[in-house]
């Protein structure tokens, strides 16, 4: 079995703020592979931005902390690095693509000043000014925007095509992985398939790899080959998406968010959404972290945490699986 | 609409009107806050003596000149020395106390209430009502301050009422400003067109919604014109076009006393600390306020 | 039977720097009782002015709405208000459409208290909490206020407040978009559930088709400003006719994995609002776009209710909607 591109392993953090402790995420284990796309899904709250965050040492200083376990990029610790070494990783090894196109861009710079500043600082000044305008013409085209607008400004584009000159950022030096959060919640539908499209497109021509965050199972069931289900701060279902679409096992939460969703081709009288909330991070329940809201719930899932039970590719925390002997 | 307990629902319900801005997790944000503290500290010294001036020292010693003594540094006697007049320096400050912090506080309070009602209406009614207020507040604008309170007193007389009358006349164009521009963001609120689907007159609507939510930016600044307004009634006594001698007021004081600042130098450190303080605590206090009041703004 | 609620060439517009904006142009919708409508676009389409106009928080440059009959438009300012006790309206956003400033039970207050419902105090405490109680509120957040209350409580506020009044109708704008996936589901059954208890109707406007046809009979989809399709939800979702219906049901990325992966994706991006063109205003953006598209359309029923606003369905009657739509056949 080949090592993987990047594997997170009890990957713990905590925001302190004027005396309150959020424990934002706390333990999880993710691995991604050379060339594949895997689907970080939860609602707000369940940390998925921070774990993104945490890759890329991004995490705000004043508040935000690693406090255990080790994220390890091509045999790696990312942890262990120093500011400057990020530095070289960021934008050329690992990049991000954030949520909001809105605010991700620089509105008084133009779009191909953006793409070249990354070139330029990946490059430095090895390679001659009009190489790098080259690349960026190239990389506009990759995205679909026509190479003469790199003299625009943001407020020039719509917001389909802000995302998408995000994107060009985000792969103008080739990295290997990239990392996006929400990168179409803030679109219109039409566009989001747009996007979405080229975004495959692009994973096929360019074989990176990706980390997709999204609350909506429908993207990850249209671009994702695994899928890790997060529930404040931790994960309690992980597999390929085969795994989480089709197999008659699932961890209650997962359920619960399969059956909120009005399906538009099935008619349903009535969702069974969750009831309650998500917990207060600063606060959160011992044992198992759902069980308040979990209509299986059992006497050991209020003391103890469950631990993962795997099923091949296929693994989910739930006192539940153990209990069936399934 | 006021809130009683309903003895229908024993135990279960009780409507207890909170105040969203003076409640005790305000003041304990308050409290926390130490420069705000501090500022408290300094300000209630000058509180007291607002209110105890006479109690402290009789208002005759203020102006009983003893040419004598004239010029002396601080003694057992005369705690802050005496002024070229023989003045106990100390008797001034206490008095001059009373005069500073009402201009201050009065010529603030009717330009913020005049203030903001110009403002609500701009903000809230838009359109040609808008543009002739801002118009009319920019021309105003456009006359440095000192130079149209100076014009208003020059015309009008020196003294007290007159002063207030031109500071409150000069500062309601830069309250209108920015009051107006906490307004408008309030006006684009969700809230206010939920309020007008209620059912909710305009003028409830600016009374209980837009009013209150722009109060943040409008007590922040007043407390920190209340220091403003100070120090410029300050200057303009202290050119003379303010309150005359022989009333004490901190900026005739350091009139009286800059020419003999070199040799003497107590004549105008201890008005001029005066208004240091004063002001200083002030602006500590607002700075406070705003951030107890709404501590998201801080981040 | 007379529709609950009419609108009849409804336009508006909005001057602004650069010409005049057509947010919503020559709309004609019908909304019987107990028929929920659902209004669904992307932005710019218009759907939350619409929904707007229909309460009469803004004013039509053009056109009538009406309301059991009256027209709303032509109201002065204290029918309006009167008309405030009939027709509501639950925001989008449960974060800004909630006076920071003001508790839970004053936000439910104001519309008793502005329209002097209850003579006593009591009276109206009682009806508050009851409110509460109904659409899931615990009493105990009544003298919370709303940046103490996470998204889904915030949101029954609105609807609670929305309700005070016993309207007959309400208009949702998107009322469940910026909360979490299960607290959506929450919220949108309790909407279903009090239009059983308490005979309601709703606008429902969303971009969200999954939610739009679980809770609403009839849909209407609007572009630009123009409503270009219409009809019964089942019917418009099973057999869309207008290429943008089509496409926009397809873009929905469906949590399944039997899909097949090739879809038909819109290109390009909508148009400029602003001084539009006459004519179909998704014709830069149509497959099937021919020279007839530039002339002004409407809306013509091809089925028992299912209209369309389109040149390929122009020249058809009604029960031969089947056969329309490919490019062979112009």
């Amino acid at each position: 079995m080949t090592n993987p591109l990047l594997a997170i392993n009890d990957l713990k953090v905590v925001y302190t703020t004027a005396g309150s402790v959020v424990r934002a995420v706390n333990g999880i284990r993710l691995e991604v592979m050379q060339g594949e796309t895997l689907g970080i899904v939860g609602e707000t709250g369940a940390g998925k931005t921070t774990t993104a965050l945490a890759v890329l040492q991004l995490l705000p200083s004043r508040t935000g902390k690693v406090v255990g376990g080790h994220i390890i990029y091509k045999g790696e610790d990312l942890l262990k690095k120093s500011e400057q070494e990020m530095r070289r990783i960021r934008g050329a090894k690992i990049s991000m693509i954030f949520q909001d196109p809105m605010t991700a861009l620089n509105p008084v710079t133009t779009i191909g000043d953006q793409i070249l500043e990354s070139l330029r600082i990946h490059n430095g000044g090895k390679q001659q000014e009009r190489r790098l305008q080259e690349r960026v013409d190239e990389l506009l085209q990759l995205v679909g925007i026509v190479p003469s607008r790199k003299r625009d400004y943001p407020h020039q584009f719509s917001g389909g095509m802000k995302q998408r000159a995000v994107i060009a950022i985000a792969l103008a030096c080739d990295p290997e992985l990239v990392i996006a959060d929400e990168p179409t919640t803030a679109l219109d539908v039409t566009i989001q398939a747009q996007v979405l499209a080229m975004i495959s497109e692009l994973k096929e021509k360019l074989g990176t790899s990706m980390i997709l965050i999204t609350h909506d199972l429908g993207i990850v069931a249209q671009t994702c080959d695994k899928v890790a289900i997060m529930y404040a701060g931790e994960i309690v279902e992980q597999g390929t998406v085969r795994d989480i679409f089709l197999s008659p096992r699932h961890h209650p939460y997962t359920e619960g968010l399969f059956g909120s969703i009005p399906d538009m081709d099935v008619e349903v009288g009535r969702l069974t959404p969750i009831e309650g909330l998500m917990p207060d991070p600063v606060n959160l329940p011992r044992g198992c972290k759902f069980h308040p809201r979990c209509r299986h719930a059992m006497d050991i899932c209020r003391t103890v945490i469950p631990e993962a039970r795997q099923w091949g590719t296929h693994s989910i925390a739930c006192h539940l699986m153990r209990e069936e002997g399934v | 609409m006021n809130g009683r307990q309903l003895d229908r629902h024993p135990g279960e319900f009780v409507y207890k009107k909170r105040n969203a801005f003076l409640n005790r997790d305000t003041w304990g944000r308050f409290y926390k806050n130490k420069s705000a503290l501090l500022g408290l500290c300094i300000f209630s010294v000058f509180i007291f003596c607002l209110i105890f001036a006479d109690v402290i020292v009789p208002y005759g010693k203020a102006l009983e000149q003893n040419l004598r003594i004239r010029m002396q540094p601080p003694s057992a006697a005369h705690w802050f020395g005496t002024d070229i007049y023989g003045r106990d320096i100390f008797a001034r400050i206490v008095h001059a106390t009373r005069y500073s912090l009402f201009m201050g506080i009065v010529s603030v309070a009717a330009g913020i209430i005049i203030g903001s009602a110009i403002a609500a209406l701009a903000g809230y009614r838009g359109g040609r009502t808008d543009g002739i207020i801002v118009w009319l507040m920019d021309t105003i604008l456009c006359i440095p301050f000192m130079l149209l309170a100076l014009a208003m007193v020059a015309s009008l007389g020196s003294g007290l009422r007159n002063l207030l009358l031109a500071l409150v006349v000069a500062s309601i164009p830069i309250y209108v400003r920015v009051i107006r521009s906490s307004i408008l963001t309030v006006v684009e609120s969700d809230f206010v067109e939920a309020a007008r689907c209620c059912g909710t007159p305009d003028r409830f609507i600016i009374l209980k919604h837009i009013l209150p939510n722009a109060i943040g930016t409008i007590i922040v600044q007043a407390t920190t014109s209340v220091g403003t307004m100070i120090t410029w009634a300050a200057a303009l006594s202290y050119i003379g076009m303010g309150i005359q001698p022989p009333i004490p007021e901190w900026g005739s004081m350091l009139a009286e006393g800059k020419a003999y600042m070199m040799k003497s130098p107590h004549l105008v450190i201890f008005p001029g600390m005066a208004i240091v303080l004063c002001v200083l605590s002030l602006n500590l206090m607002g700075d406070g306020l705003r951030d107890a009041l709404d501590p998201r703004l801080k981040d | 039977m007379e529709p609950l609620l009419k609108t009849v060439g409804l336009k508006k517009y909005f001057r602004v720097a650069g010409g005049v904006l057509h947010a919503v142009d020559n709309v004609n919708l019908s909304i019987s009782k107990g028929r929920n409508l659902g209004v669904v676009g992307e932005s710019g389409c218009g759907k939350s002015t619409l929904g707007r106009l229909a309460v009469r928080l803004l004013d039509a440059t053009e056109g009538q709405v009406f309301f059991e009959g009256r027209n709303i438009m032509e109201f002065e300012k204290k029918k309006v208000q009167m008309l405030r006790r009939e027709m509501q309206m639950i925001f989008q956003d449960p974060y800004s459409s909630l006076n920071p400033r003001m508790s839970v039970f004053e936000l439910i207050s104001e519309p008793l208290v502005m329209n002097k419902v209850y003579p006593t105090y009591r009276e109206m405490a009682d009806r508050i909490l009851s409110m509460m109680d109904m659409v899931g509120l615990a009493r105990r957040f009544a003298n919370s206020f709303p940046h103490e209350l996470d998204g889904g409580r915030r949101q029954r506020i609105g609807v609670a407040r929305a309700l005070a009044l016993n309207p007959k109708f309400v208009v949702c704008d998107e009322p469940v978009s910026a909360l979490d996936v299960s607290i959506q589901a929450q919220i949108l059954n309790l909407l279903m559930d009090l239009q059983d208890e308490l005979g309601l109707t709703y606008m429902f406007i969303t971009h969200d088709l999954s939610v739009v046809k679980h809770i609403s009979r009839e849909i209407a989809v609007m572009y630009l400003g123009q409503c270009i399709e219409r009809g019964p939800s089942r019917e418009v979702f099973k057999n869309p006719l207008h290429p943008y219906t089509k496409a926009l049901l397809a873009a929905v990325p469906r949590p399944r994995l039997d899909e097949s992966l090739k879809k038909e994706i819109i290109r390009g991006e909508v148009s400029d609002p602003v001084n539009p063109k006459p004519g179909c205003r998704f014709a830069p953006r149509c497959d099937f776009f021919t020279g007839v598209c530039t002339k002004d359309i409407e809306l013509k029923e091809v089925n028992s209710g299912h209209f369309v606003a389109c040149t390929l369905f122009q020249g058809q009657s009604p029960g031969s909607a089947a056969c329309a739509g490919s490019k062979a056949s112009l």
